[in-house]
C-alpha cells in the first residue's frame, strides 16, 4: 500500500530564502493559486524523499510571527494551526532561516514550537555564512531548540540532502500523537522573552565574525545615499523601461507576425463565411492582440524578480517612500505603479508586496491611470492625424509634447486620485507604518529566476486563453450579428447588434462629440485599448487597418473636428477601456465590489474630460 | 535590565537622532509615537524586527525629504523605519 501523502508547510520571515528553498526542492512541479476567498498566493509543490515518500510542499507567505496582522499571515497562522478546512494539517512545519541571519528566525521557531507540530528548523544558505566567518554548531542549537536542525544550500545541486534525509526520519516517527497546542497570541511582554531567549540560544551556539558583511554595507553607502540614490534609481528605471519598449519589440512584431499569417491561412484554407471569420477575426486576432504583450510582461517580470532577488526591492522602497507619501501612497507602491506603464496588469499583480490592503487597493486603483503601452497606438494616431508637426521655441515637437503631455495628465491625475481616496475613504487614519528589513544583497539564482518568470508567463497565457477569449467571442458575436442583408451596399457592421448598440449609446457620448462611429469603436476596445485603431478602420471601410495608420489619419482628419480628436484623446487616459485589467482588478481584490468602483470612478472621469476638453476647444473655435 | 529613570537624561528617542548615531536600545514606549498603530502593536512589530531592550543600534541612511525614513542597523540586520515609528525607540 502506498504511503499517505506527507504534508509539509514551509515557514520563515521575508528574506529568508524561502521561495528559493522551495523551488530547490520542488522544481518546476508548482501550483500557483489562491487560498479560497483571499487574494493570497498559495503555491504547492511536490518532491519524493530519498526512501520514496511522497511529500506536497506548502510555501506558506513569510511572517515574523504566528499573530497575523495580515491576510498572508493569517493564512501562514491557520494553515499551521490546522484551522484551515481547505488544508490538510501539516505533519511536518520546515521552518527556513538565512544562515547569516537567525535572530528573528530564532524567535520565529520559539514561538512555532508552542503549537505543537511535528518541525524541523532549516539553516539555509548555509555556504554564505560560512564564507563570512559565520559558524553555528548545530548539534547543540538543535539541543537548545529541541527541534531538529539541518543545513541546506538552496541554489547548489545536492544542498538539500540532509534535509531529504531528516524529512524520512521525521516522516516515520509522525505515527506518534503530534503535541498540545499551547500558542496563543503573544504579548508584548512575551515577544520581549522569546527574543531574549532568542538572543541567548544564538549567543551559546553561534559565534559571528566581527566584521559583518562589508560588501552590502559599500554598496548601500552608495546605493541608499540620499541623491546619488535616487539618481541610481532613475537609471535603473531607464534601463527597465527601455527594455520593455525596444527590446520587446522585435519580438513582440514576430508574435503579431505569427497570428497574421495565421490569420492569413485560416482566410485562404477555409471557405468564406461564419467559420472563417470566427476564428480569423474573433480568436486569432482577439487574442493575439493580447498574447502580444507576452514578451512585455516577461521583461517586466524578470526585471521585478531580478531586483527582488538582489535585495534592491526593498531600498527603491526606502528612496521613493516619502516622495509617494505625499499622494497618500506606500514605498512600496512604486514598482507596481512603474510596470504599469508597460500594462496595467502586471502592475496589478505586482501589488502583492504591499502588505497593508488599503495602500493595496489605492495602487490597485490608479495603477490603471499610469499610460499603458496599448495607449500608444490610439495616440499615435489622433496626435499624427490632428497635431501638426511643427517646432515650438524652435526645438520642441509639438506631437512629441502632446504625448509627454498625456502621460504626465495621467500621471498627475493618478496621484490625484490616490491622495483623494485617502482624504474620504480612510482620513481617521495615521499613514500606515512602513517598517521593513532590507536584506543584504545577494546574487540572484538563474534557475529560481526562470522558475519565477515560467510561473507568471503561465498565469498570464492561462488568462488569454480563458477570459479574454470569451471576451473576444463575445465581441466578434456582436459585431458579426444580425448579417448585412443580401444586395446590402453598407458595410456589414451597420447592420450588426454593434452598430444598434453604436446608435443606441451615441446621444449619451454626443456631449463629448463623439458619433456613433466612435461609439462603435470603443466596444471592441473594452477587450484591448488599440483594438479601437483597428476597429475605427474597420467602422470607416477603410482597406488596411492597423498597417495603414497614416491613411486611417487622413480620413479621420476629414471627418472628425478637432475637438472631436481632443476630446477622444481626453476620454483615453482615463476610460476604463481594457476587460483584462478588470478581470485581474476582480481576481486581485477578491471580488467583484473593487472591480466596478474602477470602472464607475474611470468612466465618470473619462466622461467629465472630455465633456470639458470638448467644450473649451469648441468654444476656442476648433468645433 | 530595569527601566530605570534615573539615566533618563542620558536617553534619546530613536527619530530624533541623525545619520551616524550608535548606541543600545534602552526601552520600548509605543506611546511616543503619534503612529497609526496601537502602542502595543507597535512595540510588537519592533520586537519583531529585533528591537529588543540592549540590542545594539546605530543609524545608517537617511532619506532625501524631511531625512526620513530612516535606515537602522540592529545588531546584525538593517531595518528601514519612518522617523514617527522610530520614535517608540527609547535609545541611550
Amino acid at each position: 500500500m502506498e504511503a499517505p501523502l506527507f504534508n509539509v508547510v514551509l515557514v520563515g520571515t521575508p528574506n529568508s530564502g524561502k521561495t528559493s528553498l522551495f523551488n530547490a526542492l520542488t522544481g518546476s512541479r508548482q501550483k500557483v493559486a489562491n487560498y479560497p476567498g483571499v487574494t493570497v498566493e498559495r503555491k504547492q509543490g511536490f518532491f519524493v524523499t530519498p526512501l520514496g515518500r511522497q511529500v506536497s510542499l506548502v510555501d506558506l507567505p513569510g511572517t515574523y510571527s504566528l499573530r497575523g496582522r495580515s491576510p498572508d499571515e493569517e493564512i501562514t497562522r491557520d494553515v499551521v494551526l490546522g484551522r484551515t478546512e481547505s488544508e490538510a494539517t501539516p505533519d511536518l512545519v520546515l521552518c527556513v532561516a538565512d544562515a547569516t541571519n537567525l535572530r528573528l528566525t530564532i524567535r520565529l521557531v520559539l514561538e512555532l514550537k508552542r503549537t505543537g507540530r511535528p518541525m524541523m528548523l532549516a539553516l539555509n544558505m548555509f555556504d554564505i555564512a560560512t564564507r563570512r566567518g559565520v559558524t553555528v554548531d548545530v548539534p547543540r542549537l538543535a539541543e537548545a531548540l529541541g527541534v531538529p536542525v539541518v543545513t541546506s544550500i538552496a541554489v547548489r545541486k545536492g544542498g538539500t540532502a540532509d534535509l531529504l534525509r531528516q524529512a524520512d526520519v521525521i516522516a516515520a516517527q509522525v505515527a506518534s500523537p503530534p503535541g498540545e497546542n499551547l500558542w496563543h497570541p503573544h504579548s508584548v511582554g512575551e515577544l520581549r522573552t522569546l527574543q531574549r531567549e532568542a538572543d541567548r540560544i544564538i549567543a551559546a551556539t553561534v559565534s559571528l565574525p566581527a566584521r559583518p558583511d562589508t560588501w552590502t554595507a559599500r554598496v548601500d553607502a552608495v546605493v541608499l545615499h540620499p541623491v546619488a540614490g535616487l539618481v541610481i534609481l532613475a537609471l535603473i528605471l531607464f534601463v527597465m523601461f527601455q527594455a520593455v519598449f525596444a527590446w520587446a519589440q522585435p519580438v513582440m512584431e514576430l508574435i503579431s507576425g505569427g497570428f497574421e499569417i495565421l490569420g492569413q491561412w485560416i482566410q485562404a484554407t477555409l471557405p468564406a463565411g461564419l467559420l472563417q471569420s470566427f476564428l480569423q477575426n474573433g480568436v486569432i486576432s482577439g487574442v493575439g492582440s493580447v498574447i502580444v504583450f507576452l514578451p512585455q510582461i516577461i521583461i517586466i517580470f524578470l526585471f521585478i524578480l531580478l531586483l527582488e532577488d538582489f535585495g534592491y526591492m526593498a531600498r527603491a522602497a526606502f528612496l521613493m517612500d516619502r516622495i509617494m507619501g505625499g499622494a497618500g501612497l506606500h514605498g512600496r507602491a512604486f514598482i507596481p505603479l512603474l510596470s504599469s506603464f508597460a500594462c496595467a496588469i502586471p502592475g496589478i499583480m505586482a501589488t502583492r508586496v504591499i502588505d497593508n490592503r488599503r495602500d493595496r487597493l489605492t495602487t490597485i486603483l490608479i495603477a490603471p491611470l499610469m499610460t499603458c503601452s496599448a495607449r500608444i497606438p490610439v495616440y499615435t494616431l489622433i496626435i499624427s492625424a490632428f497635431i501638426p508637426a511643427k517646432q515650438i521655441w524652435g526645438w520642441i515637437n509639438l506631437q512629441g509634447l502632446v504625448m509627454f503631455g498625456l502621460y504626465v495628465v495621467g500621471i498627475t491625475s493618478a496621484m490625484g486620485v490616490s491622495f483623494l481616496i485617502k482624504f474620504f475613504m480612510w482620513r481617521d487614519n495615521a499613514p500606515p507604518p512602513f517598517m521593513l528589513e532590507l536584506p543584504d544583497y545577494k546574487l540572484p539564482r538563474v534557475r529560481s529566476i526562470a522558475i519565477g518568470v515560467y510561473t507568471r508567463a503561465m498565469m498570464f497565457l492561462q488568462r488569454a486563453g480563458t477570459t479574454i477569449f470569451a471576451m473576444m467571442v463575445l465581441i466578434w458575436f456582436l459585431a458579426s450579428f444580425p448579417q448585412a442583408p443580401a444586395g446590402a451596399t453598407d458595410p456589414g457592421i451597420d447592420y450588426s447588434l454593434a452598430a444598434m448598440i453604436g446608435r443606441f449609446i451615441e446621444p449619451v457620448l454626443a456631449p463629448l462629440g463623439f458619433n456613433w462611429q466612435i461609439a462603435v469603436a470603443l466596444i471592441p476596445g473594452m477587450a484591448a485599448r488599440e483594438v479601437a485603431v483597428a476597429a475605427l478602420g474597420t467602422v470607416y471601410s477603410i482597406e488596411g487597418g492597423k498597417e495603414a495608420a497614416e491613411q486611417i489619419g487622413q480620413i479621420l482628419a476629414t471627418k472628425w473636428s478637432l475637438a472631436t480628436a481632443l476630446s477622444l484623446l481626453a476620454w483615453y487616459i482615463f476610460a476604463p477601456q481594457c476587460a483584462s485589467t478588470l478581470a485581474v482588478i476582480k481576481r486581485e481584490t477578491g471580488g467583484w465590489r473593487w472591480m466596478w468602483i474602477t470602472f464607475f470612478y474611470m468612466l465618470v472621469l473619462a466622461y467629465a474630460a472630455s465633456l470639458i476638453t470638448y467644450n473649451i476647444a469648441r468654444s476656442l473655435g476648433a468645433g | 535590565m530595569t527601566l530605570d529613570t534615573s539615566h533618563a537624561a542620558a536617553t534619546v528617542l530613536l527619530g530624533n537622532t541623525k545619520r551616524g548615531f550608535a548606541g543600545t536600545v534602552h526601552a520600548l514606549v509605543g506611546a511616543n509615537a503619534a503612529s497609526s498603530l496601537p502602542a502595543a502593536e507597535l512595540e510588537s512589530r519592533l520586537l519583531e524586527l529585533g528591537f529588543v531592550e540592549g540590542a545594539r543600534v546605530e543609524v545608517l541612511h537617511e532619506g532625501l525629504i524631511g531625512r526620513d525614513p530612516i535606515a537602522v542597523r540592529v545588531e546584525n540586520i538593517t531595518v528601514a523605519v519612518r522617523r514617527r515609528e522610530a520614535m517608540a525607540v527609547v535609545v541611550v
